[in-house]
């Protein structure tokens, strides 16, 4: 064992010195050496250096095909060959130590005939020595997911022979995450371990790790120390475990939260024009999911005008619209457009259908609920017929995938997207309620439609204009809901239930009361999927929630207070 | 005209034209429809299609007599005809017997899952006498808590459609679940017996076809029975003002209850109809769409009416019938479009088109008033 450390240490001090040399030096070096031990300790030293090259050259070295090279001087120069051979056999060389063409003495290329220079040798243990720097190239990788998931993949492997080239590589790395995972990995090599004193001390390194990949490893070590009857190291690992237990607890809880807030920003997004329509003006609109769907087609479309150009042939005709064939940044910002025209495209649609249909029912809500629902249906078999039947592709720009993880918690850019969007639409929903005139008019018909119009306030026109920015936030809802998930005709029915729930709750005719309805369903959502883990069930428990908390506060979260008897 | 004018006989008016309307409906379609189908002129098919409408129909005076003549417009009824549905389906599975892909004793669905011997609750459903009272007794339990639930902090209006909406949507999704042990996404199919029956059998359909006009017509017996009552009267009252009513002292949550889970009854025996006929039974019956679409019926019929829905069910699905067959495309459209024709120019449905036609034809025929002479 002794031995085996002064190894390690020697190794790694190799590795120090070598820092400068390139691992094509090195290999150059090794090709050329004499002596087999010699060769064995250069080429071990490369344990944990990640290039490309490597893997290359020691399947290059493996074959046969590096050629000790003499020149005029006598001094070796190991070089591969390349190219077609000519009439006499010759090659063009490279040299394996700096990658440039083998040159005499007067600067020009020398070509060599492989048959005249011996190849650089190599045994069995030497080849699997190669291996395993090959096996953990990627340990060395310059880019830093790549290493961090070799050094994950060699840490769990749990193998005492890969465990010197994580040292190597621990001395070295400096990037803090790495850093971790290099402990990591070497604390979890360790706990196989022979030396108790050094499973001991593996343990309590794990402990204050604790890093959530380390449970299962952690639990075989409690079995194995419990059956060995080793009550120290099992105490320890118990120790590690609860550690890791009380870290997954928070961060368990911590990403609940976030979740929790970011489902209720989308339930707030989507039921925010509801919330008008429905909460401000009392019309039941069925078709508010289609009013969203409306909105995720305007994106579709938009996309497609800024890329390839649309195909579409609804009732038999064939519409063909160009594209402009965007690139880069342009393409990706396609969104931004996206953004006004699916308002207006739903907000224009909202307009069409308070003017045709609503504005009979006013009076009647019941039916308002049944005409629109016949509007909703239409519209869905129109967007199959336009569209056809099948999602169609939106595609969401990269700057969507990824996230951010800190401390274990991940915070997925879709979510911080979803958040950041549901803060802005309500912000601007707020301004244009209280900041601008049309907002007073609308507030003030929809407090007391009879004093507003005897103050001179064209009702029928506010009615049209909440109509519509009602259905232009569900627009808006729709490009916001194509950027995370699929848009197809029935995109809206699969929201219209949470919708209506999110308002009912919320309590009708107060947007902040919307608000917080949906965050708090949002994290009760969230919250029970986390315990039950599974979100069908825990959906239909919200279900049954929200209708139980509606027998302790019928009106909602925040009830109009009204002294009218319907 | 109605059941409660003085000439009543035995609660039967024999001078309206309602009384021998029914009696004319009721023979057609309990004694003559199915002779003329033992008899070859109507066909298996038609006669199987018109069960289905049957039962529709069921639903749709089910629909009638909470939104029609409670005005409480329930997006639940889908709920409790496809759970009366689901009842009858369990015996029908269990009627398979060992017939079944599987050869095994219990349902292949279960075999499927891996199961090796019945559960539980599926033991009794052997019996038809039990799954006839988990027809009456289960909807009707769901239907009294819920509505107890919601009548009691007096939900009403929009605010119960839209819970009677979650309540069926969340129970669609509990259905789909393969774990619930009710079939899944597939539900129930592949029938084989009915008390002893073959179900494919002509006779047997037949069988079924009668006994669904039966029900109809002892539905609509004890609903227009039920409308010249007081609690008919009473009923009327909540529909046309329930604060009114409640503040004349009648406790209309008590009203309400009984109508609901009467109601969901109603629908449940019409989907226990409709499981041996169609032959199938699953969630995406259960959908509130569905319950809206029987909402359609009842306005294109003509709510409140009592015929009306019953007309309505069989011309809309007649119409389905049709139209997703020749314009399959267009179904959902023709549909919609009915919807919002009905509610903004005809509120009274297909039934009240006589007596409009009646009206424009007085007007036509009223001699004119000299000053219109003048005009003319």
């Amino acid at each position: 064992m002794k031995l085996f450390h002064a190894l390690i240490l020697f190794l790694a001090v190799c590795g120090l010195a070598r820092a400068e040399s390139t691992p094509r030096e090195v290999i150059a070096k090794a090709a050329a050496a004499e002596d087999a031990s010699e060769r064995m300790t250069l080429i071990q030293s490369l344990l944990g250096r990640g290039d490309a090259d490597v893997p290359v050259l020691m399947d290059a070295w493996r074959r046969d095909q590096i050629f000790l090279y003499a020149d005029a001087a006598g001094t070796v120069v190991p070089v591969t060959l390349t190219g077609e051979a000519d009439e006499n056999d010759a090659q063009s060389a490279v040299r394996v130590d700096n990658a440039q063409p083998l040159t005499g003495a007067d600067g020009k290329p020398v070509r060599v005939v492989a048959d005249d220079w011996d190849t650089a040798e190599h045994d069995a243990r030497l080849r699997r020595a190669m291996k395993a720097v090959v096996d953990l190239i990627d340990v060395g990788s310059p880019d830093l997911a790549t290493r961090i998931k070799a050094i994950n993949t060699v840490g769990y492997s749990q193998d005492a022979e890969k465990l010197p080239a994580l040292i190597a590589r621990a001395e070295i790395e400096t990037d803090p995450k790495a850093q971790v995972a290099l402990r990591e990995g070497i604390a979890l090599t360790r706990l196989k371990s022979s030396d108790r004193a050094e499973r001991l001390a593996a343990l309590g390194e794990l402990r204050e790790l604790h890093t959530l990949s380390s449970t299962d490893f952690l639990r075989n070590a409690l079995r194995d120390a419990e059956q060995a009857g080793d009550k120290e190291v099992a105490a320890a690992a118990a120790k590690a475990m609860s550690a890791v237990e009380s870290h997954r607890k928070t961060v368990n809880f911590f990403g609940t939260i976030f979740r929790g807030v970011s489902l209720g920003s989308i339930l707030l997004v989507v039921a925010l024009g509801l919330a008008i329509t429905f909460g401000l003006m009392g019309v039941i609109n069925m078709a508010h999911g289609e009013m969203i769907a409306v909105g995720a087609y305007a994106t579709y479309i938009v996309q497609n005008l800024f890329t390839t150009g649309l195909a579409i042939s609804p009732f038999g005709m064939s519409i063909k619209l160009p594209g402009m064939g965007a690139e880069g940044w342009l393409r990706e910002s396609y969104f931004l457009f996206a953004l006004p025209i699916s308002f207006l495209a739903a907000a224009f649609v909202g307009i069409l259908l308070e003017r045709g249909i609503v504005r009979f029912l006013y009076r009647r809500p019941l039916e308002s609920l049944l005409a629109t629902w016949g509007v909703s249906l239409i519209l869905q078999q129109l967007f199959r017929l336009i569209f056809g039947a099948n999602n169609v592709q939106v595609g969401s720009p990269s700057y969507l995938s990824g996230n951010w993880t800190i401390n274990d918690i991940i915070f997925g850019w879709n979510r911080v997207f979803v958040i950041g969007f549901a803060g802005l639409i309500v912000f601007g929903t707020w301004l244009v309620l209280t900041r601008t005139p049309l907002g007073l008019l609308m507030r003030a018909v929809m407090q007391n439609r009879q004093m507003a119009a005897c103050m001179g306030v064209r009702t029928q026109r506010v009615n049209m204009m909440t109509f519509a920015f009602g259905s232009g936030l569900a627009g808006l809802a729709g490009a916001f809901l194509s950027q995370i998930g699929n848009v197809g005709p029935s995109l809206g029915q699969n929201y219209i239930v949470d919708c209506f729930m999110t308002v009912v709750v919320g309590g009708v005719g107060n947007i902040a009361g919307t608000v917080f309805s949906a965050l708090g369903i949002g994290l009760v959502d969230q919250s029970i999927q986390q315990i039950l883990l599974n979100p069908v069930i825990g959906k239909i428990l919200v279900l049954l929630a929200i209708i139980l908390f509606l027998q302790w506060r019928p009106a909602g979260l925040f009830a109009t207070r009204s002294r009218s008897l319907d | 005209m109605t059941f409660s004018d003085s000439a009543v006989i035995a609660g039967i008016d024999f001078r309206s034209r309602h009384t021998w309307g029914f009696i004319a409906g009721a023979f057609f379609l309990i004694i003559l429809f199915p002779a003329l189908n033992a008899a070859g002129m109507v066909s298996n098919f038609t006669i199987n299609l018109w069960g289905k409408y049957l039962c529709y129909a069921l639903l749709a005076l089910a629909v009638d007599i909470l939104w029609g003549r409670t005005g409480l417009l329930s997006l639940g009824q889908a709920l409790f005809f496809t759970l009366g549905g689901y009842m009858m389906g369990m015996y029908l599975m269990r009627m398979i017997g060992d017939l079944g892909q599987y050869k095994q004793p219990i349902p292949d669905f279960l075999v499927f899952l891996g199961w090796s011997k019945l559960p539980w609750f599926w033991e009794p459903f052997d019996s038809f006498q039990f799954a006839f009272f988990m027809i009456l007794l289960v909807p009707g339990i769901v239907a009294f808590v819920f509505g107890y639930l919601a009548f009691r902090s007096r939900i009403k209006g929009v605010y119960f459609s839209i819970l009677t909406q979650a309540l069926t949507y969340g129970a669609a999704l509990l259905f789909f679940r393969n774990d619930l042990l009710m079939g899944g996404n597939n539900g129930f199919t592949d029938f084989k017996f009915v008390l002893g029956h073959d179900v494919r059998d002509a006779a047997t359909m037949r069988g079924l076809f009668v006994v669904t006009a039966i029900t109809l017509a002892a539905v609509y017996l004890l609903f227009a029975w039920l409308k010249g009552t007081k609690f008919g009267l009473v009923q009327q009252a909540i529909r046309d003002g329930e604060n009114r009513a409640l503040f004349s002292g009648y406790a209309t949550a008590h009203y309400k209850l009984f109508i609901f889970v009467l109601s969901a009854i109603v629908a449940s025996i019409g989907g226990a109809l409709y499981t041996p006929q169609v032959g199938i039974i699953n969630p995406s019956e259960m959908t509130p769409e569905k319950s809206l679409e029987a909402v359609v019926w009842v306005a294109v019929g003509g709510r409140g009416t009592l015929l009306g829905p019953i007309i309505g069910a069989i011309a809309v699905n007649a119409l389905k019938s049709w139209a997703t067959r020749a314009a399959p495309d267009l179904w959902l459209i023709m549909m919609g479009g009915m919807f919002i024709l009905v509610v903004l120019f005809l509120p009274g449905g297909i039934v009240s088109i006589p007596g409009k036609i009646r009206d424009g034809v007085a007007i036509l025929r009223r001699p004119k008033t000299p000053a219109e002479a003048v005009v003319a």
